[in-house]
């Protein structure tokens, strides 16, 4: 498996003569180098998958963890080193499946979206880092390495989200992103220092000697890392940052922050699993908990939404929540009897990258087309977008958990771990997974039915009322239909992987089976679900709309405004952090220290310009001076000594 | 035999003549005379107590030998200082020279 080293060092190098002779290309031969390597990498990533799993099981029934790679980078004790390497085990090469495809669909989508786009070479270049660093963050050998590429991963997000940079919103977004993101980060250093200090290693499958040393601090490392995946991963409160993300490209928003980056918060607490489990189960709980409060709180948001992509981003991160909860809700890593989430939640982010990737893809198709994100500027699409309509409607099937499609498959898997850890959390997150159908569906129906925008400004103008003649939607170019069609085609059939023969909680094999009464219960509510949407929404001004905006109008008003998380914010940063911690700081540090320093050479000038006099030019006073020296010497020699 | 009082009030006489003539004269060359004088009220104060109190020593001479020397070195330097003043200044006035200030 020595190849695999291309598959880091492909996009690699795109990068690098990307960004360093890219602006001097033609946009063509930019986007091409692009989009070649990154095919060059999913090729060599399907290769990786079929030789790995194509290899079969070892005699103990576990696929074998492969390091093809793997030097000393910083030793730093004999126990104690910091690894650069590439670790294959079934999760990353799940991952170096899904970073790939949907990386590659976004490549080749980009040649379309972003045609003519000034910049063109450096959204190239950037993307190939992030298709790098991400790649990087999957194959870690251990925490530390995860962690390099962790950060790596922040600034590609951060430089694309500011891709922009002449838009002032882009450049708000890209700082809070990383802001915030970094933010979390520093918890996961923390914990990392902590791990790393206490059990004297960064492996992640250390002995269970080490760790039975460093006893009570690993659930506090563990408990520290998850909050920097929850900051990468958006869980709540540190979600603020990712709606506001939407400000870049979005293709960028499809593999960024929809399908890759923002679930390396999940991989995380996925690779950390057995310490989770073994060590510090309570912390899992807690995991569950949080994700289960902002699955409900996002899908809530969503429904309240007008702008496509800020749904989508709500979208995400509840589907990322429910990822999370579904390795929350573990209680042992046998998935017969309490690890089955471990292998829904691998599931679910695997389907969940395609599908949320796909209806990325196609709100930038539609956008490209009324060149607009507010969902009033849409309407009554389907007649001129048809592909776009049927791989959009096909992902918000998917996403809503109708069966055959992929979603329904993994999220019963997770609705189902969640029932075996209590029914509270199963019936919780089945309200969440029917809430997730309606807004899908909402916003399905308020893009592609309803009234046509453009038909009523087309009426408008021919009234004489509009100066310019409006623009009739215009299906995408070919570019941007492939990789739609192709996502659409996995996002329907990829419900069928046996995915637990490749990846589950012990690594043994497991078969997935429906359990009835979920899949049944967890279908009638999503059908009832689009039902509500298609009566409120398929039709123009329906009355129960109106009804429920003047019955619900601040409950609509607060969830439009995200429950005022980002005013929470600001004002715990601006009015407590700022005015109550930095400025007294900022205070002390101009007046007492900087006050220090200026009175001492303030000081020092002072003197001598008092004493400078002395300093006359006149030798005969000098010697004065120096006589009444010697004088007073040689009487206290002579009389006191 | 001349007391040795006699000679240590001349050396204590031309000391003090050369402290005053430092002081008070404003012309470099007259300092330097002055100074000169200084040096040689010490040589004479050293060889007179070496001859009248320590006969069987050598130390006072050798000493009073050394002030000469050193007496006619800085001699040498004190007047090229003097010389460059004058090319630059035109002058060895103290008065004018008052650059050597803040």
């Amino acid at each position: 498996m020595e190849f695999t080293i291309f598959i880091l060092a492909l996009p690699l190098l795109s990068f690098l003569v990307l960004a360093l002779a890219g602006m001097k290309m033609p946009h063509k031969v930019a986007g091409t180098i692009g989009t070649v390597s990154l095919a060059a990498v999913a090729v060599l990533s399907y290769t990786a998958a079929a030789l790995y799993f194509g290899g079969g099981r070892g005699a103990d029934g576990l696929f074998p963890t492969l390091m093809p790679y793997n030097f000393v980078w910083l030793p730093l004790t004999d126990n104690l080193h910091i690894d650069m390497g590439i670790m294959l085990d079934p999760i990353s090469v799940m991952m170096l499946i899904v970073i790939s495809t949907v990386s590659l669909m976004v490549h080749i989508y980009s040649f379309g979206y972003m045609k003519g786009e000034k910049g063109f070479q450096r959204y190239y270049a950037f993307l190939s880092l992030f298709t790098f660093s991400m790649l990087g963050l999957v194959v870690a050998t251990n925490i530390f390495q995860m962690y390099v590429f962790w950060e790596l991963v922040g600034v590609s997000s951060y430089l694309l989200i500011g891709f922009y940079y002449t838009k002032k919103a882009a450049i708000a977004a890209s700082k809070k992103a990383f802001i915030v993101t970094r933010f979390a980060d520093l918890f996961f250093l923390v914990g990392i220092l902590f791990y790393g200090y206490y059990a004297g290693t960064f492996s992640f499958t250390p002995d269970a000697m080490l760790l039975a040393s460093a006893g009570a601090v690993i659930p506090v490392a563990l408990g520290l890392m998850f909050i920097g995946g929850a900051g990468k991963s958006a869980m709540f409160p540190l979600h603020i940052w990712l709606p506001d993300a939407m400000e870049g490209p979005t293709p960028v928003s499809a593999l960024i922050h929809a399908a890759t980056m923002v679930v390396a918060g999940v991989y995380l607490v996925a690779r950390m699993f057995p310490l989770f489990i073994g060590y510090a189960s309570e912390v899992l709980h807690i995991v569950a908990y949080i994700g289960a409060f902002t699955a409900l709180y996002a899908a809530v948001v969503a429904c309240a939404q007008t702008d496509i992509k800020r749904v989508l981003a709500f979208s995400t991160i509840s589907q990322i929540a429910f990822m999370m909860v579904a390795l929350g809700v573990c209680t042992s890593d046998d998935p017969h009897d309490g690890g089955l989430g471990y292998m829904a939640s691998m599931f679910h982010l695997f389907t969940h990258a395609m599908f949320k990737g796909l209806l990325f893809l196609g709100a930038g198709s539609i956008i490209h087309a009324v060149h607009s994100n507010e969902r009033d500027h849409m309407g009554g699409l389907r007649k001129y977008m048809p592909v776009t309509h049927i791989t959009f409607l096909i992902a918000c099937l998917a996403i809503a958990g109708i069966p055959p499609f992929s979603g329904f498959f993994s999220k019963d898997e997770i609705l189902t771990a969640c029932y075996n850890y209590s029914l509270v959390m199963g019936v919780f997150m089945s309200g969440v997974a029917a809430l997730t159908a309606f807004y899908m569906f909402r916003l399905y129906y308020l893009i592609f039915w309803g009234n046509s925008y453009y038909e009523s400004q087309l009426v408008q103008y021919e009234k004489g009322r509009l100066s310019e003649k409006p623009h009739a939607p215009h299906e995408a170019p070919f570019a941007m239909l492939l990789p739609l069609i192709i996502l659409a085609v996995v996002s329907t059939l990829a419900g069928f992987i046996p995915f637990g023969e490749f990846v589950s909680s012990n690594g043994h094999a497991y078969t997935i089976h429906l359990d009835t009464a979920v899949a049944v219960s967890s279908i009638i509510l999503a059908v009832s679900a689009i039902a509500v949407a298609t009566a409120m929404y398929a039709k123009a001004r329906s009355r129960v709309v109106l009804t429920v905006k003047v019955q619900g109008r601040k409950f609509l008003i607060a969830a439009y405004h995200r429950f005022y998380m980002d005013e929470l914010w600001l004002f715990v940063t601006k009015k407590i952090i700022f005015r109550g911690i930095s400025r007294p700081i900022a205070w002390f540090d101009k007046h007492v220290i900087d006050g220090t320093m200026d009175l001492l050479g303030k000081g020092a000038q002072r003197l001598s310009y008092s004493i400078r006099r002395l300093q006359s030019g006149n030798i005969q006073s000098y010697s004065i001076y120096f006589l009444h020296g010697v004088m007073i010497l040689a009487l206290i020699l002579i009389f006191l000594v | 035999m001349i007391p040795a009082e006699y000679y240590l009030v001349l050396a204590a006489l031309m000391f003090f003549i050369g402290v005053f003539g430092f002081f008070t004269r404003r012309n470099l060359l007259a300092m330097l005379i002055s100074t000169e004088l200084i040096l040689n009220a010490v040589d004479i104060n050293f060889a007179v107590f070496n001859a009248y109190y320590y006969p069987e020593h050598l130390e006072g001479f050798f000493f009073t030998l050394f002030a000469i020397g050193i007496a006619a070195a800085e001699t040498a330097v004190a007047i090229a200082i003097i010389l460059n003043v004058y090319r630059n200044l035109r002058t060895i006035r103290l008065k004018s020279i008052k650059n050597l200030k803040f």
